[in-house]
C-alpha cells in the first residue's frame, strides 16, 4: 500500500474484524444477515453495537444458520437493498450452494470471509481452505494483507460488486489479522458514505413484457419479474458463459474503483490485482496472498542485503485470476515460488500454484514454479523458514520433471 | 394479533377479484386436477396489498417458470429448496428499511408496500427448510408461509417426505414383500410451528374455499409470522382420479385425517366442516372412504393388509381427539 496524500482521517486502533464493521457502518447497508463463527465473531459483535446504539441505520437479521445468512442477504439485495454478511470456514462451506445461486443470479451481495481452517479436524486458526474452495463459485475474491486493508477492501467491494452485477468475497486471515489490534486509518463518515452512495437498482429492458420502458431489476410489484426460474439445456450454457464474461467485466470496475477510492483515501493498491515487491531485477520471487506476504517482504530487505536478487509478488484478487497481468510480471523471472495457505487434495499442488503455473504455460519464458504449501490450520510461518524457501530456489533451477509440492513448517 | 373485522367476500365479489388478480396465468404446466394451482390462486384472491412470492424449489416452481417461459404476473423468486423462509425474511428486512427511509420517494416505477408470501411443498417445509421457517418464525418475520402439503417429494418422483402418511406408497417406501408402504405417520407440522407462538397458523382444504379464503386473509393481516398448512391433492403421486381432486379434499376433513382449525395467539378453533364433526361425532365418516380412491392405499384393502387401515384410523382418531380438547370440545 502507497499513501500518496494525507486526507482528514481519524486514526483508531482496530482489528481486522472491527476495521471491516466499521466500513459496513460507513458504507450504507441497509441488510444485514450474519451468523456468529469464531474468527468472524467481532464483526457481528461490533455491528449489533452499532445497531443497538441507534448508530446506524439498518436490518440486522441474526438468522439461524449461514446458509440463511446468504439466503436472507441474496432476498434482501433482490427487494432493493444493499446486503452484507460475513463468515469464516464451515459457515462458508454451509453456505456453498447459495454461493452459487447468489453469483448465479448476478445479486451483488458483500461478504467478508475471515479465513480460517475447514475441518476437520476442527481448528479455528487460519488458512485458505474455505475460500479456496470457493473460488469457482462466481464471486470475485479479494484477499486484505491488513487490517487497513480489510476496511479499504469492504468499502470498495460494495462498488464493485454493484457496478459489476456480481458478488463480492473480501478476504481477512483469521486471528493474525482479524484479530490483532492494528493502526486504521477510518475516514469520515461522509466521505465513505459519498463514495458508495445509496444502493441503486440496475435498470434493463425486457421488451417481450414491457416495451422500451427501463425497469427497476429487483422484486418490484409495479413491474414484476420472475429470478430463479428453471432453466434447462437450451438455455443453461449460454447463461453460464455469459456469467463467465461478467467475470471478465468486472476487471475493469475494480481497477476504477481502487483508482476513485485512492482519490478519497490517499491509499493505493496499484497495480490492484497483485502488488510486486523489487521484483523489476529479480531471479527469484515467492508469490502469495494475504498477510504472510509482509513478513516475506522483510525477508526479501534481508537477503536483498547480502547481494540475492528476490522478490515478492502478493496476489490480491484471486477472482477474476490477473493471469495476463501475472504472466507478464514473472516473464523475466528465473524461479517462482508459490505460497498456498490450503491443499487441493490429490491435485499436483495447492490452487494459488494450479491457477500460476496454468498462466505460465503460454508464457515464451516460462519459469521453474515450486509449490509451498505451509500454515495450514494456523501453523506459524517464521521468517527462517521464508529465507528457507528462498535459499531453495535460489538453488534450484532445473524445472522438476513434475511439480513438486513442499511443505514448510510441517513435521517430518 | 389478529384483525378483528373478518374479511368474507361473496361470489361475485370473488369472481371480480379473481378476473383482476390472476397471479399465474394459465398454459403452466402443473398436471391436470393438481391442488397447488388452486391454492395458489385462492391465495392471490385474498391479498390485501400488492405480493411478493418467494418459492421454494418443487413442482410449482419447476412448472411455472421454464425459461424463457414464466407463468407469474406478479414478482416472484425462487432460490433453493431450504431456504425460502431464509430468502422471505431478507425480503421483509429489505422491504422494511427501504419504506423506512423513503428509499424510492419519487420514483413511480417502484412499489415498497407489499406481503411478502413464502410458498413451499411439504419437503421444503417438513423436512429440508425446517430450520430457515423456525429461525423466520423466532425473529418475527412479518412474512405468510403457506405449506401445500401433497405428502411426499412429487417433483422428484413421488419420494416419502416428513409429510408422507402412514402406509402409503412412494418411490422410496414401496409396497414389498416385508415392508409395506411407509411405517411411520406425519410429523406434526402444525404443532411444530404454533409452539414458535407464531400469532396466526391454520389448516385449509382447497375445497373448501370459503374457509381458505378467510385463513389465506386472516394470515396476511397478521400483525407477525403465519403459517398455513394447506392440503393438496396430487393425481400424480396419489394415484388418484384428476377429477376426483377436490372430491378427496373434502373428504380429507369430513374423515378427519385433515381437521380443519385455525390457532389465533395461541387459542385452538375449529372451523368449517370439522365444527359440524365436533358437534355431531356421526358425521365423521371413516378412513376408509378417504383411502379407498387413491392409488398409493391399494394395498392396505387386502385382506392380510387390513391392520393398516385399522393403524391408520386409530391415528386419525387420536390426533382427532387432541384437537377437540385443545378447541375445549
Amino acid at each position: 500500500m502507497v499513501v500518496q496524500k494525507s486526507v482528514s482521517q481519524t486514526m483508531m486502533a482496530l482489528n481486522g474484524d472491527e476495521a471491516v464493521a466499521w466500513a459496513v457502518k460507513q458504507s450504507n447497508v441497509d441488510v444485514v444477515a450474519a451468523y456468529p463463527i469464531t474468527p468472524q465473531t467481532i464483526i457481528v459483535e461490533r455491528i449489533s453495537e452499532f445497531v443497538h446504539n441507534g448508530e446506524v441505520d439498518m436490518e440486522f437479521i441474526r438468522v439461524e444458520s449461514e446458509h440463511s445468512a446468504l439466503s436472507a442477504s441474496w432476498g434482501a439485495a433482490l427487494a432493493g437493498a444493499r446486503a452484507f454478511t460475513a463468515t469464516a470456514a464451515n459457515g462458508l462451506a454451509l453456505m456453498w450452494e447459495i454461493l452459487y445461486i447468489t453469483a448465479s443470479t448476478r445479486t451483488p451481495v458483500v461478504m467478508a470471509v475471515v479465513n480460517r481452517a475447514l475441518s476437520a479436524p476442527i481448528n479455528i486458526h487460519n488458512d485458505h481452505s474455505d475460500s479456496m474452495g470457493a473460488r469457482d463459485s462466481g464471486w470475485i475474491q479479494i484477499y486484505s494483507e491488513d487490517a487497513q486493508e480489510a476496511y479499504d477492501n469492504t468499502i470498495m467491494a460494495f462498488r464493485i460488486a454493484e457496478e459489476a452485477m456480481l458478488p463480492v468475497m473480501i478476504t481477512l486471515d483469521g486471528f493474525t489479522i482479524s484479530h490483532t489490534l492494528q493502526n486504521v486509518s477510518v475516514l469520515p463518515d461522509e466521505v465513505v458514505s459519498n463514495f458508495v452512495g445509496v444502493r441503486k437498482v440496475p435498470r434493463i429492458k425486457l421488451p417481450h413484457i414491457y416495451g422500451e420502458k427501463e425497469i427497476p431489476l429487483m422484486l418490484n410489484p409495479k413491474y414484476p419479474i420472475s429470478f430463479g426460474p428453471l432453466d434447462l439445456f437450451d438455455y443453461y450454457f449460454e447463461h453460464k458463459v455469459q456469467q463467465n464474461e461478467a467475470m471478465k467485466a468486472s476487471v475493469p470496475v475494480i481497477e476504477k474503483v481502487h483508482r476513485e477510492f485512492t482519490e478519497i483515501s490517499g491509499r493505493s493498491y496499484e497495480p490492484v490485482h497483485m502488488i510486486p515487491y523489487k521484483t523489476e531485477d529479480a531471479d527469484v520471487v515467492l508469490l502469495g496472498l494475504s498477510s504472510t506476504m509482509s513478513v516475506v517482504r522483510k525477508v526479501v530487505d534481508e537477503l536483498r542485503s547480502e547481494g540475492k536478487k528476490v522478490g515478492a509478488i502478493r496476489l490480491r484478487v484471486f477472482r477474476p485470476f490477473p493471469a495476463d497481468i501475472i504472466r507478464k510480471e514473472l516473464s523475466k523471472v528465473s524461479t517462482v515460488g508459490i505460497l498456498d495457505r490450503s491443499l487441493s487434495f490429490g491435485a499436483e499442488g495447492g490452487p494459488v500454484f494450479m491457477e500460476v503455473r496454468s498462466a505460465l504455460y503460454s508464457s515464451s519464458s516460462k519459469p521453474t514454479v515450486y509449490d509451498y504449501i505451509y500454515g495450514l490450520g494456523g501453523r506459524d510461518l517464521p521468517p527462517k523458514l521464508i529465507k528457507k524457501a528462498f535459499n531453495e530456489l535460489i538453488e534450484a533451477r532445473e524445472e522438476p520433471e513434475k511439480p513438486v509440492i513442499k511443505y514448510l513448517g510441517v513435521r517430518e | 394479533m389478529v384483525a378483528k373485522a373478518i374479511w368474507r367476500p361473496d361470489i361475485k365479489e370473488l369472481a371480480r377479484i379473481e378476473g383482476q388478480k390472476r397471479p399465474v396465468e394459465s398454459g403452466h404446466r402443473l398436471c391436470a386436477g393438481c391442488g397447488a394451482g388452486i391454492i395458489i390462486r385462492q391465495i392471490a384472491m385474498t391479498a390485501r396489498k400488492p405480493l411478493v412470492w418467494i418459492n421454494a424449489t418443487g413442482c410449482v416452481e419447476v412448472a411455472t417458470t421454464i425459461f424463457p417461459y414464466t407463468s407469474w404476473n406478479i414478482p416472484w423468486a425462487h432460490n433453493a429448496f431450504e431456504n425460502a423462509a431464509a430468502v422471505g425474511s431478507g425480503v421483509e428486512a429489505a422491504r422494511k428499511k427501504l419504506a423506512r427511509v423513503n428509499r424510492f420517494e419519487g420514483d413511480p416505477d417502484v412499489e415498497l408496500d407489499y406481503d411478502v408470501i413464502v410458498l413451499g411443498g411439504d419437503g421444503g417445509t417438513y423436512d429440508i427448510g425446517l430450520q430457515a421457517i423456525s429461525g423466520a418464525f423466532e425473529r418475527r418475520h412479518k412474512i405468510m408461509y403457506v405449506l401445500y402439503d401433497n405428502e411426499a417429494y412429487m417433483n422428484t418422483g413421488i419420494q416419502r417426505s416428513g409429510g408422507t402418511p402412514f402406509g402409503a406408497r412412494t418411490t422410496t417406501t414401496p409396497v414389498g414383500k416385508v415392508i409395506k408402504g411407509k411405517p411411520l405417520f406425519k410429523k406434526p407440522i402444525m404443532d411444530i410451528m404454533v409452539a414458535h407462538g407464531i400469532p396466526y397458523a391454520a389448516t385449509v382444504s382447497p375445497a373448501y374455499w370459503n374457509d381458505a379464503l378467510v385463513k389465506f386473509r386472516k394470515g396476511f393481516e397478521a400483525e407477525g409470522p403465519a403459517f398455513i398448512h394447506a392440503f393438496s391433492t396430487c393425481p400424480l403421486g396419489w394415484g388418484s382420479a384428476p377429477e376426483d381432486t377436490v372430491k378427496i379434499m373434502k373428504l380429507a376433513v369430513e374423515t378427519c385425517v385433515f381437521p380443519l382449525y385455525e390457532v389465533v395467539d395461541g387459542e385452538y378453533r375449529l372451523t368449517g366442516p370439522s365444527v359440524s364433526i365436533a358437534k355431531n361425532p356421526d358425521r365423521k365418516k371413516p378412513v376408509e372412504e378417504y383411502l379407498k380412491l387413491q392409488g398409493r392405499f391399494r394395498h392396505m384393502f387386502k385382506p392380510e393388509n387390513k391392520w393398516m387401515i385399522e393403524k391408520f384410523q386409530e391415528w386419525v382418531d387420536r390426533q382427532w381427539e387432541t384437537l377437540l380438547k385443545r378447541a375445549g370440545y
